[in-house]
């Protein structure tokens, strides 16, 4: 078999069944091999497109999205996604076709050294050197892709390796000595942490994109209302509790809710589920929840002890150790209730003090907040909502309240702007028939925009929620806040008119510059099932609070 | 929060790695990349031909000693990491260096070679090559000692180092 077929084949047993990409010369041999065999895949614009789909259907769903790509600038152009889905833990797999082995090396036409470029963004990767190693090394890609600590791989594929020929022989199982993720966590050390748990007074869970990684939605809850535990979530983490839950305290850092970080800070006990004390969440570390004492989980060794010193790290599966856990407190004999009463009545005491608020004129200007606030009773917290980077998805993330996990993507690690287009059309292509909204700002929709083109193509009927400040919003925030107000390079004076856009691309655009417009513009854009612009002019001048300045603590923290 | 140790120590790392194309390239760019030292870095096949062994002395405080410990588990290509300094090892270097040696300088340069038992590897009538091989102490030492007479050049393997008795990586 050729080995443009045995990719093909190996795809079909890993049960693939989108390949997003952009095709080009040395990878033909298997773009052809994939229209003979009929498998479904989506054409982008931009390679940096097609990478980001593949993050957004691996998010939506938990399986491994697909990417495939030329020699040269096919690879250099998902070298941001790849570093996105890296810090994300973010399962894909990414083919790149390579210069013919004979010429690898001699500057040919279209190389680049893809695998050295991408040693530092990938998991793992890979140059097939021979037509027979490319079943172990596809194989090997998705198990490395999908396990532990799930994150990108690369596999570059020679011209000539997929013209050549060879059995197809699609292996077993993989046995890779130098990669055995820890699942079961360590006995002693949950128990440990059960008894700490036990004898807190102001405990606080604070879970991240781990938990949802792992499945352990169900297990966290359980978790939270057995032990009357309230918990806070990470950017990542959100939708791994629901939103509207009593002992829900918001998302934490720099702008979580006050009543987040407040209690962390006044915690005793923070049991830390699949997080990695990012610096958007501890600001100083010096200063970070100095009363508290921590337990750590995360199947990562090297997340437990990188900025924070744990007392009780337990490295393993986040489903697997919880579970574990609620058997050791499930054992206990102890009112919860009772002895966290004074603790939940403190929290209920912030949360009345400090909501998260904004006031939208009847007559004035549209407030993204109350936009963010409409999506999320229009569809009634049920929609996938992605984001791009900035202001609009600090506030999605703040007035969207998720109900269940991966109905939220985001680009959390890196903070990739132009990442929430692509990435709702990925999410789109997994579910057609559920509702995805894209809340982006003018800034971050216009790096990845000519995407439309794709959702039109595909009649993808994506949402695009476009909160337009005319400005580099967040870029702007800080301006003002830290840098007197000189706004260098952040306001986009030329902008085009995003309603003709989304015309010229065959999509629909809308546009609502009135607050009682919102909610009608928002439920046609659902009806119509066409991809859909809707531009939200919003007053400019608006920003995200709270706000707690980078690299200070809890007493900096901004509240208006 | 930080109650680790800040001090500075130096650590021999063993690290066993597939022998594959590559391999090195991703540890020194993993060393780059998070801003870790690598103060020398030796290679090659082990006596499993599909394994390498890597010595590597690097130096950070405690939290950066264990991420590097962390961080190069992480790669799938490392098959396993030991700190040898936690426990009781040999560890040896080799150096080639090439001494000025003329006139009455030649049987100085002889005389401090039978010291430390180097062995004279090339002989010209201006110069001598010295291999000697020993611990960092010894090194340091021997090269101390020949600088006054005239040093054109020293090259150096790097550590290797093995853990000491039954005891196997």
């Amino acid at each position: 078999m050729q080995g443009a077929e045995i990719f093909v084949e190996s795809l079909c047993k890993e049960g693939v069944d989108t390949v997003f990409g952009h095709p080009g010369g040395a990878i033909l041999p298997i773009n052809d091999a994939l229209y003979r065999a009929g498998m479904r895949t989506i054409l982008t614009r931009h390679e940096q497109g097609a990478v980001h789909m593949a993050e957004g259907y691996a998010r939506a769903t938990g399986k491994p999205g697909v990417v495939l790509v030329t020699s040269g600038p096919g690879g250099t152009n998902v070298v941001t996604g790849l570093t996105n889905a890296f810090m994300d833990s973010t399962p894909i797999v990414v083919f790149t076709g390579q210069v013919p082995t004979a010429v690898i090396g001699n500057d040919a036409f279209q190389e680049a050294d893809i695998v050295g470029i991408t040693h530092s963004c990938t998991k793992h990767n890979t140059l097939v050197r021979d037509v027979r190693e490319l079943t172990r090394t596809i194989k090997e890609a998705f198990y490395i892709a999908a396990t532990g600590r799930p994150g990108p791989v690369l596999v570059d594929i020679p011209k000539d390796v997929s013209t050549a020929s060879c059995d197809f022989v699609y292996p077993d199982t993989v046995n890779l000595r130098g990669y055995k993720p820890t699942i079961v966590g360590h006995a002693g050390q949950i128990r440990r942490a059960a008894e700490m748990l036990a004898t807190a007074q102001r405990p606080v869970i604070y879970a991240g994109g781990g938990a949802i990684l792992s499945g352990a939605a169900p297990e966290l809850r359980q978790l939270s209302e057995l032990t009357a535990t309230p918990v806070t979530n990470t950017l990542m983490g959100l939708g791994s509790f629901p939103g509207v839950h009593p002992l829900w305290l918001g998302m934490l850092g720099m702008h979580g809710t006050a009543t987040a970080n407040t209690a962390m800070d006044a915690a005793d006990v923070i049991l830390a589920i699949g997080v990695r004390f990012d610096d958007r969440v501890t600001g100083n570390v010096e200063e970070f929840c100095v009363g508290a004492k921590f337990v750590h989980i995360d199947i990562d060794p090297s997340s437990i002890g990188k900025n924070v010193q744990v007392d009780v790290p337990i490295v393993g599966d986040v489903k697997h150790c919880l579970r574990r856990l609620l058997d050791e407190l499930q054992g206990l004999d102890k009112d919860w209730q009772e002895a966290h009463r004074p603790w939940l009545a403190q929290i209920e005491e912030w949360k009345a003090k400090f909501p998260l608020q904004y006031v939208q004129e009847p007559g004035g200007e549209l407030l993204p907040q109350f936009v963010c606030e409409q999506i999320y009773e229009v569809t009634r917290g049920e929609a996938i909502i992605t984001t791009e980077v900035g202001q609009h998805q600090m506030w999605a993330a703040q007035f969207y309240h998720f109900m269940r996990p991966r109905r939220w993507v985001t680009s959390g690690g890196l903070g990739t702007m132009g990442f929430g287009f692509p990435a709702a059309i990925g999410a789109q292509v997994a579910f057609p028939h559920e509702v995805v909204i894209d809340i982006a700002g003018d800034g971050s929709f216009q790096m990845t925009s000519q995407e439309l083109a794709t959702a039109v193509q595909y009649n993808l009927p994506v949402i695009v929620a476009i909160l337009n400040n005319h400005s580099l919003g967040m870029v702007r925030q800080w301006q003002q806040f830290f840098y007197a107000g000189r706004y260098a390079d952040s306001s986009l004076e030329v902008s085009p008119d995003y309603v003709k856009l989304a015309d010229a691309y065959g999509a629909i655009g809308l546009r609502a510059t009135k607050p009682d417009e919102v909610r009608p513009v928002l439920e046609e854009a659902i009806r119509l099932r066409r991809p859909v612009v809707i531009d939200f002019p919003v007053k400019m001048m608006e920003n995200v609070f709270p706000m707690i300045p980078s690299g200070g603590s809890i007493k900096d923290m901004l509240l208006a | 929060m930080l109650t680790n140790s800040h001090e500075v120590r130096r650590q021999v790392f063993a690290v066993l790695v597939e022998n594959k194309f590559g391999v090195l390239g991703r540890i020194t760019g993993l060393f780059s990349a998070r801003g870790f030292n690598i103060e020398s870095l030796s290679v090659a096949e082990t006596e499993d031909p599909t394994v390498s062994r890597i010595t590597l002395v690097t130096e950070g405080d405690t939290k950066v000693l264990e991420q590097i410990h962390k961080q190069l588990n992480r790669l799938i290509d490392v098959i396993k990491v030991t700190n040898l300094s936690e426990e009781p090892h040999v560890d040896r270097e080799m150096v080639l260096i090439k001494v000025a040696a003329e006139d009455e300088m030649r049987a100085e340069v002889l005389r401090l070679a039978d010291i430390f038992r180097a062995k004279i590897v090339d002989v010209t009538p201006k110069t001598y090559v010295l291999e000697v091989t020993g611990d960092e102490g010894k090194i340091r030492a021997v090269i101390s000692l020949l600088k006054p007479l005239g040093i054109k050049e020293v090259v150096r393997t790097g550590k290797i180092a093995i853990a000491r008795g039954l005891r196997v990586l």
